[in-house]
């Protein structure tokens, strides 16, 4: 189970967070204007790297919020947790 | 009868305090400090137990919880189904038997050990009490760590008592901020330091710890390995250090004429012990023949080199050890204990299963940590490798026949097993464990899976090590459901969730459903009257004069602020931004592929204040969602949103007398339906006190919601009641309202919807807006997909002879494909046209009916298919989905 830093309550256990996939997937400005082929491509398809990415969380048990966060999937080390107002850092 | 307890040794037993137990049904004695396997081989005890598969008799191989033959099952003073004789504190009155390799529920409820969760957090969690566990413990002590050291034996320090590690211990026992736990086995390490512990107390109570520490120090020593050779699962053939551990910890001679059987210098020591002791040994036998190790010379015993044991005689108990030599050479030596010395293999289970790695050591012959694995964790002692003697590579005794040579002792597995898959074309380690079942049973290849992968690695030509044993997973050892449990069972499994009223349904017979952790009330069926029964009265009670309904559970969540009608748009598939204050309107949520995920009312109650209402189950869903959005994508949007669900109860009364019970109950709202009309809401009072009414109906009839302060939901209903009296107001459970609203037509999410229904697959493309106006899954609703024509549509059924209810869940075939009036479905896989999601008997109707999602459904209006479940079918008559007042002139009363 990982320790994850929520970045408002700090350091907890996993089971008070659910997980959210990939970040930075935002909501197309207009699906309208979308293809079916683009539209597809936003609604089913996600990276799916070995190694370092950002993805989402929610405190689901604690303050409800969301945040983002850089784990390895190759070592399921989490690297850091950042808000979602603040930039995304540099994957190592 | 060979084993005896003799004069020497037994630092680790009281001989002052004899323990009475019983095995197999034979009352014998112990003493204080035995386990139960050191009782039973002073005992004289030599078959403990017989083999899985073969059925050969079993006897006790080691001194710990790699043992992989000994298991029992305890009866007395508490029940475990199956477990390791070796791992049993030996208790006053403890009764158990010998068990094949496999456990057995009881007939009558046992005896059980209670458990406990218990919480820590630490900087230094050490798993293991031996010698390089204990310093470990001190020195982070002494850095002012808080510190757990767990043991997995009930004692402390090594298995061969030691004074100074004794000493350490002590210290420890009594040091600040130091949690030592003996009989504490280590389930598993985890991410970041979490560690999961299993605290099997001598008093029957179990503690699970969780542990979330800093730094994780594996001390879990070393195990010993065996060498298989023809019948080396005889009763009397042991691990060497095992023969060792019960001579001088618990002063038990397992035999008295021993052979030493070794591939390194650690055996040598033993010989001279069991000499001490008064026992006998006929030889050391050594497999090196190339002039390695040092051990000293033990005067007067004859040590043999470069020869090995072949086989044993005897059925249970080794008689006699079969010697072969440089050249072939054999001999025959009359023995009752062959003690085995394999070399020492790190035991790394807890490490490898948080992803360490492992490299071969050429001079233990053994898998040592490699260094990876993650930067929290660290190795120490004898588990990394340290002060553990050299060994030649020997995993068996070539023989022409393998085909006696046991591997894995609670599989019945041979070394020619493991030659045969690998004949078979396997190559993996992990193959073989799959094909062979070897490292599968209780042990888990403890003491075998080493031995599996060397004799693979020969086989294929490949170098020693090549390939290692096959995955290490958590729990490393055996952990009793009921432990994990803990007090998670019977009434604190889950939270049960009651409404205001609950002691109202509970006083009055109702039986109940359960709706996520929530208790409904399913009906309240009168003396005499079976469900059913009750169902059509209930039903007929609300159509004919009226019933009233705890809808309590309704998700209820307020949302708030100036863009709240903004932000409803998205989440609904109509507009919610233009109701006016004081009406309701119905909604249907999407998920972004458009399928159907929620539907539910909002109430505008001010000009930035929504009260939205979600499914019993669904409410947690859709107050994530909406924060999920809020937060993630539309943070400008100025809206809160808060789950009021438990803070209203909703008493419902619908049916044609449903003004006059609520006229009676009192209440300053006029009902009138010009000034009050369907899918309104007015403020006012209702049996004294504030109330919030609402003009929505689920099953058609006019109904009013009443929704007040939850403390006053009892009361509110009493007064219903009391005052419906006169009208034949009836309470109605989850099952009538079910019947209620299918007659309708209503759907109820998530069982007339699975997740692939759009809304103009239920036929309520009316309620999704086309003014261009983005919504969540608006986008999907235009893919081909969701406009096919064949799509599943919601239709109503009504069986041909208006008589037979059809099974939910029942498969629809087009007429023909099954030989429906034979009652039985044709032999051939039929084209699956769709699926029955409800059905019921009616009260109003005269007939079962069902509603059913059906390919092309709305074009079939008229035709007939066969419902087929349970190797029937009924022929069924596809009708609109709106069996009740479809002009929907009842709703005003």
């Amino acid at each position: 189970m990982l320790q994850i830093p929520c970045p408002w309550c700090g350091p907890r256990d996993e089971v008070e967070f659910r997980y959210g996939g990939q970040a930075h997937v935002a909501y197309p400005e207009d699906p309208a204007a979308l293809s079916d082929d683009d539209w597809g491509a936003f609604l089913f398809f996600r990276d799916n790297p070995k190694g370092p990415w950002r993805e989402r969380w929610v405190h689901v048990a604690g303050c409800r919020r969301w945040f983002n966060a850089v784990r390895d999937t190759a070592t399921h080390r989490l690297i850091t947790t950042y808000r979602l107002d603040e930039p995304p850092p540099e994957l190592p | 009868m060979t084993g005896r307890r003799v004069e020497v040794g037994g630092a680790g037993v009281d001989r002052a305090r004899p323990i009475g137990f019983r095995f197999d049904d034979v009352d014998r004695e112990g003493l204080a400090g035995d386990t139960l396997a050191s009782a039973l081989l002073a005992a004289g005890v030599d078959v403990v137990a017989s083999s899985p598969i073969l059925g050969r008799p079993r006897g006790i191989v080691s001194a710990g919880s790699e043992e992989p033959s000994a298991f029992v099952e305890l009866t007395e003073p508490w029940f475990d189904p199956i477990v390791a004789a070796t791992t049993v504190e030996l208790v006053e009155g403890l009764a158990a038997r010998g068990r094949p390799g496999v456990g057995r529920l009881p007939t009558s409820p046992p005896p059980e050990r209670r458990a406990r969760h218990v919480h820590r957090h630490v900087e230094t969690v050490v798993v293991g009490g031996g010698t390089a566990g204990l310093e470990a413990a001190e020195a982070a002590a002494a850095r002012g760590d808080r510190v757990l050291v767990a043991q997995d034996r009930p004692w402390w320090g090594p298995a061969i008592p030691d004074p100074e590690a004794q000493a350490r211990a002590a210290r420890l026992a009594v040091a600040d901020d130091v949690t030592a736990l003996a009989s504490t086995v280590a389930l598993g390490v985890y991410d970041d330091g979490y560690v999961v512990l299993l605290e099997r107390g001598g008093d029957g109570r179990d503690r699970v710890w969780h542990v979330r520490a800093a730094r994780v120090v594996l001390a879990t020593g070393a195990t010993e390995r065996p060498i298989a050779f023809a019948d080396c699962d005889r009763p009397g053939v042991m691990l060497a250090g095992a023969v060792r551990v019960y001579l001088e910890r618990f002063a038990v001679l397992a035999g008295q004429r021993a052979v030493v059987f070794t591939t390194n210098d650690g055996a040598y020591p033993l010989a001279d012990r069991i000499r001490e002791a008064g026992g006998e040994v006929v030889a050391i036998v050594d497999v090196r023949d190339d002039g390695s190790g040092n051990a000293p010379p033990v005067s007067g015993i004859e040590v043999l080199r470069g020869w090995a044991v072949a086989a044993v005689e005897g059925e249970t108990r080794v008689r006699a050890v079969h010697l072969v030599g440089p050249g072939g050479r054999r001999e025959r030596v009359e023995a009752d204990l062959v003690a085995v010395s394999g070399g020492w293999m790190p035991s790394l289970g807890l490490y490898r299963a948080i992803g360490g790695g492992l490299r071969p050591d050429e001079r233990l012959a053994a898998f040592v940590p490699d260094g990876s694995g993650p930067p929290w964790l660290e190795v120490v002692g004898a588990a990394a490798g340290e002060g553990l003697p050299a060994s030649a590579p020997f995993w068996y005794t070539p023989a022409e026949d393998l085909t006696r040579h046991v591997v894995d002792l609670q599989r019945d597995q041979t070394v020619a097993d493991v030659l045969a898959a690998v004949e078979a074309g396997l190559r993996s380690v992990e193959h073989v464990k799959r094909r062979t079942y070897i490292g599968t049973a209780l042990d888990q290849g403890r003491t075998s899976g080493h031995l599996v992968a060397e004799i693979v690695n020969a086989a294929l030509g490949d170098p020693l090590g090549a390939q290692g044993p096959t995955t290490a997973r958590p729990p490393t050892a055996p952990a009793p459901f009921t432990a994990l449990a803990g007090v998670d069972r019977g009434e604190l499994l889950d939270p049960v969730r009651t409404t205001p009223i609950h002691r109202w349904h509970v006083a009055n017979g109702a039986t109940f459903e359960d709706v996520g952790q929530w208790k409904r009330p399913r009906a309240y069926p009168r003396p005499g009257e079976d469900l059913e029964a009750a169902v059509l009265r209930e039903c007929r009670a609300v159509r004919e004069a009226a019933g009233v309904l705890d809808a309590s559970t309704l998700g209820k969540i307020e949302v708030v602020g100036p863009d709240a009608g903004a932000f409803l748009d998205r989440m609904y598939t109509n507009r919610m931004s233009t109701l006016p204050v004081g009406r309701i309107r119905y909604g249907l949520m999407l998920g972004l592929d458009g399928m159907v995920v929620d539907d539910g009312v909002a109430m505008r109650l001010a000009e930035d204040r929504f009260l939205v209402t979600t499914t019993t189950g669904g409410a947690a869903a859709v107050l994530d969602r909406f924060e999920e959005w809020l937060q993630t994508e539309w943070p400008h949007l100025r809206v809160y949103c808060t789950s009021v669900t438990e803070q209203w109860a909703v008493v419902a009364i619908g049916g044609p007398l449903a003004r006059e019970v609520v006229r009676a109950m009192g209440t300053d709202v006029d009902l009138d339906a010009s000034s009050f009309p369907f899918m309104t809401w007015r403020e006012g009072t209702v049996a004294e006190v504030p109330a919030r009414l609402c003009r929505v109906s689920f099953t058609g009839e006019l109904s009013y919601e009443l929704h007040v302060d939850g403390r006053h939901g009892a009361h509110v209903w009493e007064a219903a009641i009391a005052a419906g009296e006169p009208y034949g107001l009836t309470p109605y459970g989850t099952e009538a309202m079910h019947v209620l609203r299918a007659e309708k037509g209503y759907i109820i999410v998530g069982q007339d919807t699975d997740g692939t229904v759009t809304p103009d697959d239920l036929g309520m493309g009316w309620i999704v807006r086309t003014d261009g106006s983005d919504f969540l899954g608006r986008r999907s609703l235009e893919r081909p997909d969701a406009r096919r024509p064949d799509r599943r549509h919601l239709v109503g059924l009504v069986p041909v002879d208006r008589s037979t209810l059809v099974a939910e869940g029942a498969q629809l075939v087009a007429r023909g494909d099954a030989d429906g009036l034979g009652g039985r479905p044709a032999p051939e896989p039929v084209p699956m046209l769709g699926h029955v999601t409800s059905s019921y008997r009616s009260a109003v109707l005269g007939h079962p009916f069902a509603l059913a999602m059906l390919r092309a459904g709305r074009s079939r209006h008229g035709e007939v298919v066969d419902a087929v479940a349970h190797g029937r079918s009924v022929p069924c008559e596809v009708v609109p989905p709106i069996f009740w007042d479809p002009e929907d002139a009842r709703r005003d009363g």
